[in-house]
């Protein structure tokens, strides 16, 4: 038995930020569905780890549901087609990662009919009983990665080499300005995402499910609290309010909130016995778990300045965002960018044809008034705020001064890759140094400097294996050398032997029938 | 007098035994706890980027290491180590860093073999040739390059009698860009195309 319950204390961690939460103008529309797009995009790659092997050939006519490519282990995510019809290409399509990059994607154009693929075997009866190994199987096989927007395979989440998983935290407390997908999806949903947990908890062997929600969200608490009622007879599930701080739905943020522990540098959530998900991701395991449907379609929330009807939309995974803003009531004429994600940590978009994928929590729409871009960057002044805001307890200024003059060593030291980029430090920085930009940056050097060395490596053993052999080879034909030369130089029955091989030569060639080989 | 003189011998007999004593411990602790030459090789061959190209005059990484710890070559015979290999060898050595020998070639971005199999014939040739056996293939047989493990040392060029090898820029990971720094690459996957709405 763990010696705390998650959630009983509330815990601050270092920094933060209070924001303005712009979140209520794309709630106050239920959820709607954009019209089915004329086609589909669909990336291999939708999640963190290698692309699963691929099930279908151009050409194919699919059915909803049915899935396009296949896991082999738990760092796969298989894709699933969204609705039924036929695969017109596959071809490479704008994405939103890398930035400003294309990458291979499935060309899907629907049929209108919406004919489900069967679900029925892909289902789990009696998931209250069932066997963990099992859930997490179809967990895989559903093509579910995390929905908070880093697109983890879940089922990489849910078994590994770590202690016991104790409590399950399903993490709604959605805390960057305007997203606000989980915030519908728990209003909308919220006997799914207690569904989903209590699966999810069965699958990881954790006794108890922590859904974490802001303290600003009255309209959630009450939804979900209605829910606990029907859903949860044996009381497993709490729900805990946490404070409105910015970035508090990170998830170590969120973890030492709710336990006051931290996340070990080098380590998982796991070794504390917790994990983390989303609330979103476990509204899909339910619908994969007891309805047998995949991972087709998440919530986006469109909203921002630049768009005429800000909303929450159902959108198939495949959507292209420029179907995602018509539905939205277009866009303002002045549209300077548009943002997957929040303003604090989003990615900007070069296109409105990328994709809606299973990470794409929210597309914002921003003018030109709303952007910070024309403001130039001064020189760092040591005043020390970012040190004040970061919530990992970083350097920040100390950072960057490493990063711009190349140090990434020391910048390693100083523990750059335990920075969220969340994105607190550039926004109060006064001389509106892009710091995460900079991190970000240092991160891919350093990463592309381990490949490098690992690389080098593997050719050092290579060659050296080569070497060896070479020189293995060369001692052998001199030593065969050797020998004859020894049997020459002591065998007066040299010529004979020669004598012999010449009179075998002239009895195959006068007489290759009888010799028989 | 005499006393004085006595002294003063006495005094640099104490200083002559003393330095000879000194002296013997050292060359004996010398003799018996000889510096480890293969740690230098091998720390001087951990930076070197393990390209095995040659460019350096000798045959290999692990032979150019021996010879910079023997003091036969320079530290700035590399090119594929760059400037920062330099940097990283001199910093080892205690040496004051100093620009790469141009006569040795130029520092390039990454590169990797690719042969193309329409023209090869199948003659073996480079995979003679290859210091890190990432060439496959038999005799009148297609060759191909096992692309994870080529160094891009061009040596398999020159051999080629039909000259169908060609050496592509090698896949990099992406490397977020910020404002007025080499951003270094551009990832694996070419830019979106020109029809970009929303720059």
């Amino acid at each position: 038995m763990h010696d705390f319950e998650v959630g009983e204390h509330l815990y601050r961690f270092p920094g933060g930020l209070r924001l303005r939460h712009h979140k209520q103008i794309a709630c106050r529309d239920p959820l709607a569905r954009p019209d089915m797009p004329e086609a589909l995009y669909l990336p291999l790659q939708q999640h963190q780890g290698p692309v699963g092997e691929l099930l279908v050939q151009v050409g194919d006519r699919v059915l909803k549901g049915q899935p396009l490519s296949r896991a082999r282990n738990d760092r796969e995510v298989p894709v699933h087609a969204p609705t039924s019809g036929t695969i017109r290409e596959i071809r490479r399509w704008p994405v939103s990662w890398p930035p400003d990059s294309d990458a291979e994607c499935l060309v899907l154009e629907p049929d209108g009919e919406e004919t489900w693929t069967e679900t029925e075997s892909a289902a789990v009866e009696g998931w209250r009983q069932a066997d963990p190994a099992d859930l997490i199987e179809h967990i895989r096989a559903a093509g579910l990665a995390g929905l908070g927007g880093a697109m983890f395979p879940t089922a990489a989440k849910l078994r590994g080499d770590w202690p016991q998983v104790h409590t399950l935290i399903l993490n709604g407390s959605e805390c960057e300005p305007y997203i606000s997908c989980d915030e519908m999806l728990m209003r909308e949903r919220p006997g799914a995402i207690i569904e989903g947990g209590l699966i999810l908890a069965r699958a990881l062997g954790a006794e108890r499910v922590v859904i974490a929600i802001e303290d600003q969200m009255g309209a959630v608490d009450k939804s979900l609290s209605r829910a606990l009622a029907e859903h949860d007879p044996d009381d497993v599930c709490r729900i805990v309010e946490v404070t409105t701080i910015y970035p508090e739905g990170g998830e170590k943020q969120l973890i030492q909130v709710l336990t006051g522990a931290e996340v070990p540098h080098d380590g998982l959530p796991q070794d504390l016995g917790l994990a983390c998900l989303n609330v979103g991701t476990a509204a899909a395991t339910r619908d994969a778990v007891i309805e047998g449907k995949p991972l087709i379609e998440r919530i986006v929330t469109v909203s921002g300045p630049g768009i005429a009807h800000p909303r929450n939309l159902v959108a198939l995974l495949g959507t292209p965002v420029r179907d995602l803003l018509a539905a939205a009531g277009g866009r303002h004429d002045d549209l300077e960018r548009l943002v997957l994600g929040g303003p604090m940590s989003g990615l900007p978009l070069a296109t409105d044809r990328i994709p809606v994928t299973k990470g794409s929590n929210c597309i914002l729409v921003l003018r030109r008034q709303d952007t910070r871009r024309e403001q130039p960057v001064m020189p760092c002044i040591n005043c020390g705020e970012c040190v004040r805001v970061c919530p990992a307890s970083l350097l920040p200024q100390e950072l960057f001064k490493y990063l711009k003059a190349e140090e990434y060593d020391q910048a390693d030291s100083l523990d750059l890759f335990d920075c969220i980029e969340c994105g607190c430090c550039a926004h109060v920085c006064p001389s509106h140094i892009p710091l995460v930009d900079w991190y970000r940056h240092g991160k891919g050097v350093l990463r592309e400097r381990g490949i490098e060395d690992a690389r080098a490596q593997k050719a050092r053993q290579r060659f050296e294996a080569r070497e060896q052999r070479l020189s293995e080879e060369k001692q052998q034909r001199r030593r065969r050398r050797e020998q004859r030369e020894e049997k020459l130089r002591s065998g007066g029955n040299a010529k004979s032997e020669v004598q012999a091989a010449i009179e075998r030569a002239r009895a195959k060639s006068t007489g290759p029938d009888k010799e028989g080989d | 007098m005499s006393t004085s003189l006595a002294s003063i011998l006495i005094a640099v007999g104490v200083m002559l035994a003393l330095l000879l004593g000194i002296g013997l411990v050292l060359l004996l602790s010398a003799r018996k706890w000889k510096p480890d030459d293969d740690s230098v090789v091998e720390q001087i061959n951990r930076i070197l980027p393990q390209t095995q190209c040659g460019q350096c005059d000798y045959p290999g990484c692990r032979p150019y290491a021996e010879a910079i710890a023997s003091g036969e070559a320079d530290i700035n015979q590399c090119p594929p180590g760059g400037e920062a290999g330099v940097k990283a060898l001199a910093d080892l050595l205690g040496r004051e860093p100093k620009p790469l020998d141009a006569s040795h070639g130029e520092t390039k971005p990454p590169i990797v073999a690719v042969i193309d199999e329409d023209r090869c014939i199948g003659c073996k040739l480079c995979i003679q040739a290859c210091p890190v056996d990432a060439i496959i293939g038999a005799p009148k047989m297609m060759h191909t390059v096992i692309a994870d493990e080529c160094t891009g040392c061009e040596l398999c060029l020159p051999p080629c009698p039909v000259d169908c090898i060609d050496l592509v820029p090698r896949r990099r990971p992406f490397i977020w860009p910020v404002a007025g720094v080499e951003s270094g690459s551009r990832g694996d996957s070419q830019p979106a195309s020109s029809e970009r709405e929303h720059a």
